[in-house]
């Protein structure tokens, strides 16, 4: 079977049932999606295919042929897509692990909805478990990257 | 000679140089880690490395090497900035690297909130003075010009009335020669560039990019993958198992039985059986393939249902009194009012979201292993003795960590691979699944408190009494631990704040059935809970607004003599002397008015909404907070803001300690309200992260507001304290919102029926 993963053609003739997860970690070498349940519990390992967020630990590979996958590897070239900019202006990151899956959990909701309401990131942003506890970072950095005012006050 | 071995290593080195895992740049760091290893001879061009924390090279990078594991806590930065501080070095010329596990180091257990506090903090500032005044030498000697005419700046060593001036990587080779100077003053804080100053985290770059690497990520050469099929009961070993179906899958290579330690089996492996594969997913489906019969374990009945009901009954009666002041019988049967309650919080699971990971590779009697690890030096002695070689034939280096929490503080995991890759005779990947994290892991302890109280005619307490059960951290590596140690009743027990005359405490007994171990902020997490909640019920049973009645309680600025508190033995300071960190009434005073202040505490709030407060010291810091909830129908909770005021006596890293506050704000809040790990059949009843709750971002606080309360005083603890008290803010502006007494943790759904 045939893919892309961020902009380059790959081909796959293993386990149509393995885990998208495995190719890109194990076979790429693509480590910036994090294994962290296997079960789509916590969105440690969210990438974008055809651009929708999805968790690649429990989507086969049955289910990307032909289609077209973003890792946080891909979302810029110099780590300089906007929610990346706005991770790094709030000094979001803790320990790190689960921010790849946040960062790509918020660069998909910001396409859909360009001005999220608070339910639009509690929506989106609730299937990524961050342990450190960040989650008031995170929500003030996709309202500085969606352009909105900040709602917290001083830190 | 160079082997293929080495070649493969050196390719791999340079991929983790690359990837942000060891910051250096080009190729000098990984000819110091390799320099490390192999123990090649120094050689002409080598850096100026005056101590063991420091090397400058001659093209002027700064390397600190940095001993404690980074874990999101920002013990990397705030350490490399107190370094450049006494160094007065260019910011844009510094690197970290991370120490492998060497005594040399010192300890190096990031555990107990210690980075920063025990020490580091200032020898690293010495190493940097002491440095600066090497390299200030050098250039007088170059000049020919009185040292005190010359200056490190950014640097650079300047002599003023000249104009001229060095980068330190000229310098470098000249300053190599000199002996390093002890005793070198230390900058004052007026004149700081870089302490207590906003700083950008040193990984933030890495983290945000996908760059970092995690235990997890690691890879090599020729490397296999293994995944353990744990004991599901801790103490059961394996009676046997067939292999045949787990083999027939494509990918797997050997089924292996790792030996089990006998409980309490400390830090060594649990034992299990292993499935070595070529890739991770042929790992994990040939375990679901594996049958295992196990035997029987002294743990298999252990049920919480029925544990608490042991540990009521323990509370119920008199137990290990460890402190005694006053008469509290008497007292209490004197008082005009008594009170008592009962407080439980069960087991939780770190569950940091890396799940634990090792890369080991085993060349004759050599080992050489990469890990998430909280301590690299108890990781090199249980490598050690699972293969039974001497630990200084084992080298451990430590990755980024995926969280830690306190898991990462046992090296089982790092064993299980070292073990594996002797076995295959290839470098062995070990893989903990999420399941594995959750029930296989060291759980923090269960826990039940009972604190009874006498109030006087006034509202005044005049009696306290602690019963405590909790199966201690002991009991993991010791038989016949059953009572918390002195050690676990810091943090509230012993150093109760209050002014209350006739105290008692008393340890109950509390048998271990799981693999007991630390968890962010340990057995403070209970003591914290029990306390304020307790402190509570009595304002309002007294019938006064809580924070008045706390304050009033802790009685008049002072420092407790903790020689004349009742205590049986002498009470530990976390490794601290209490003359360096006193016992301080004051500070618990100002956390306390400066988070009122800022929560807008007093001011009324809608029916249906609270406030609760708290205030707990741990790891020699002082925190309050007060967390305002917003109770609707059905019970259903959400918390508008959260504020904690913290005093660390000295925020070395301002906005790194902030974002350890909200992260703490979050981690106590996911134990008050969902998270349990419970047991049925010795067995964990949660197995992975859809069953094992922690918060989520539509749970969390819309707010966090953190104030640093400065006092300029020791250096406190940063990672744990702002985890206590949060809690039982929460459970008394819950009792503040609705008139319901949360006792019981987590909350869960008890709000549920009205």
């Amino acid at each position: 079977m045939r893919l892309t993963v961020n902009g380059t053609a790959r081909t796959f003739d293993g386990d149509p049932a393995m885990p998208l997860l495995w190719f890109l970690r194990d076979e790429l070498g693509l480590t910036g999606t994090k294994f962290s349940c296997g079960i789509s519990a916590c969105g440690a390992c969210t990438v974008h295919v055809d651009g929708h967020a999805i968790t690649s630990c429990v989507t086969p590979m049955s289910a990307v042929a032909g289609k077209s996958v973003t890792t946080i590897e891909g979302l810029s070239t110099a780590g300089d897509h906007r929610v990346q900019k706005a991770w790094a202006d709030a000094n979001v990151p803790q320990c790190g692990y689960c921010q790849s899956g946040q960062i790509m959990a918020a660069a998909a909701l910001l396409k859909k909805k360009p001005k999220p309401t608070e339910a639009d990131i509690d929506a989106a942003m609730s299937g990524v478990i961050c342990r450190c506890g960040t989650y008031t970072r995170i929500r003030e950095a996709i309202r500085a990257a969606a352009g909105m005012p900040a709602t917290t006050g001083a830190r | 000679m160079t082997t293929p071995v080495q070649i493969e290593r050196r390719a791999f080195l340079q991929r983790l140089a690359a990837s942000g895992l060891v910051l250096v740049v080009g190729a000098t760091g990984v000819r110091r880690l390799e320099a490390l290893d192999a123990h090649l001879n120094p050689v002409a061009g080598d850096p100026f490395a005056p101590s063991v924390y420091l090397s400058i090279g001659e093209d002027g990078i700064v390397t600190v090497i940095v001993h404690r594991s980074e874990m999101g806590q920002g013990a990397r930065t705030g350490l490399v900035m107190a370094m450049a501080e006494d160094l007065e070095a260019d910011w844009s010329m510094v690197r970290a690297e991370q120490a492998i596990g060497d005594p040399k180091y010192g300890s190096q257990n990031t555990d107990g909130s210690t980075s920063i506090r025990d020490g580091s903090y200032l020898k690293f500032r010495q190493a940097g003075a002491a440095a600066r005044v090497m390299l200030e030498r050098a250039a007088a000697a170059e000049w020919g010009v009185p040292e005190k005419e010359v200056a490190g700046q950014n640097g650079r060593v300047a002599h003023a009335r000249s104009g001229r001036s060095l980068a330190y990587g000229k310098l470098v080779a000249r300053a190599r020669l000199l002996p390093v100077p002890t005793n070198v003053p230390l900058k004052p804080e007026s004149q700081f560039r870089f302490i207590g100053k906003q700083m950008p985290a040193l990984d933030l770059k890495a983290t945000i990019t996908g760059a970092a690497m995690f235990g997890q990520d690691l890879a090599m050469p020729g490397m296999k993958i293994a995944v353990v099929l744990h004991p599901p009961v801790y103490g059961a070993t394996v009676a046997s198992f067939d292999a045949t179906a787990a083999l027939a899958v494509m990918g797997v290579e050997r089924v292996l039985e790792i030996p089990s330690t006998p409980i309490p089996s400390g830090f060594m492996p649990l034992g299990g059986v292993a499935v070595v594969a070529t890739s991770t997913w042929a790992a994990i489906e040939g375990r679901k393939k594996l049958v295992v019969r196990w035997n029987a374990s002294p743990n298999d009945g252990y049920d919480s249902a029925a544990y608490r009901a042991e540990l009521e009954a323990s509370v119920r009666a008199a137990g290990n009194t460890v402190l005694d002041r006053g008469n509290v019988e008497s007292a209490l049967g004197a008082a005009a009012k008594t009170l008592q309650a009962e407080y439980y919080v069960p087991h939780l699971a770190q569950a940091p979201m890396e799940p634990p990971a090792a890369l080991a590779t085993v060349v004759g009697d050599r080992c050489e292993a990469w890990a998430c690890t909280q301590d690299p030096q108890s990781a090199r002695d249980t490598v050690g003795a699972m293969l039974k070689i001497a630990k200084e034939r084992v080298t451990v280096h430590a990755t980024m960590l995926g969280g830690g929490f306190g898991r990462k503080s046992k090296p089982d995991f790092i064993a299980e691979a070292a073990w594996l890759s002797q076995q295959v005779g290839a470098p062995v990947k070990v893989v903990w699944t999420r399941e594995d994290d959750i029930q296989n892991g060291f759980p923090h302890s269960v826990s039940m408190q009972r604190l009874e109280a006498g109030l006087d005619a006034k509202g005044k307490i005049v009696a306290w009494r602690h019963r405590t059960a909790s199966p201690p951290i002991g009991s993991t590596f010791e038989p016949g631990q059953d009572f918390e140690s002195e050690g676990e009743l810091v943090g509230g027990v012993l150093d109760l704040p209050y002014d209350i005359a006739n105290v008692r405490a008393e340890t109950c007994r509390a048998p271990a059935h799981a693999r007991i171990g630390w968890y962010r902020s340990v057995t403070a997490i209970f003591h914290a809970f029990a306390i304020n909640s307790f402190m509570d019920e009595l304002a309002h049973a007294a019938g006064r607004d809580p924070l008045e009645f706390m304050l009033g309680a802790l009685g008049s600025d002072r420092i407790i003599d903790m020689t004349t508190v009742g205590a049986a033995h002498p009470v530990d300071n976390y490794g601290a002397t209490w003359e360096e960190h006193p016992h301080d009434i004051a500070r618990y005073r100002r956390v306390l008015q400066a988070v009122a202040k800022a929560s807008g505490w007093g001011r009324p709030l809608p029916k249906g909404e609270g406030r609760g407060v708290a205030v707990h010291k741990s790891f020699l810091t002082y925190v309050a907070s007060v967390v305002h909830v917003k109770v609707g129908a059905r019970g259903a909770l959400s918390i508008p803001r959260v504020d904690i005021a913290m005093d660390c006596g000295y925020a070395v890293h301002p906005e790194r300690v902030r974002s350890q506050c909200e992260g703490a704000v979050i981690m106590s809040l996911s134990n008050a309200l969902v998270s349990e790990l419970s047991y049925a059949n010795g067995r964990t009843v949660q197995r992975s992260l859809n069953t094992y709750k922690v918060l989520r971002m539509n749970a969390a606080p819309k707010e966090i507001r953190v104030h640093l309360v400065h006092t300029g005083g020791p250096i406190g603890g940063v990672g744990e304290p702002g985890v206590p008290p949060v809690a039982p803010a929460l459970a008394n502006a819950i009792f503040a919102a609705t008139g319901k007494r949360i006792r019981t943790l987590p909350v869960g759904n008890q709000l549920a029926g009205g």
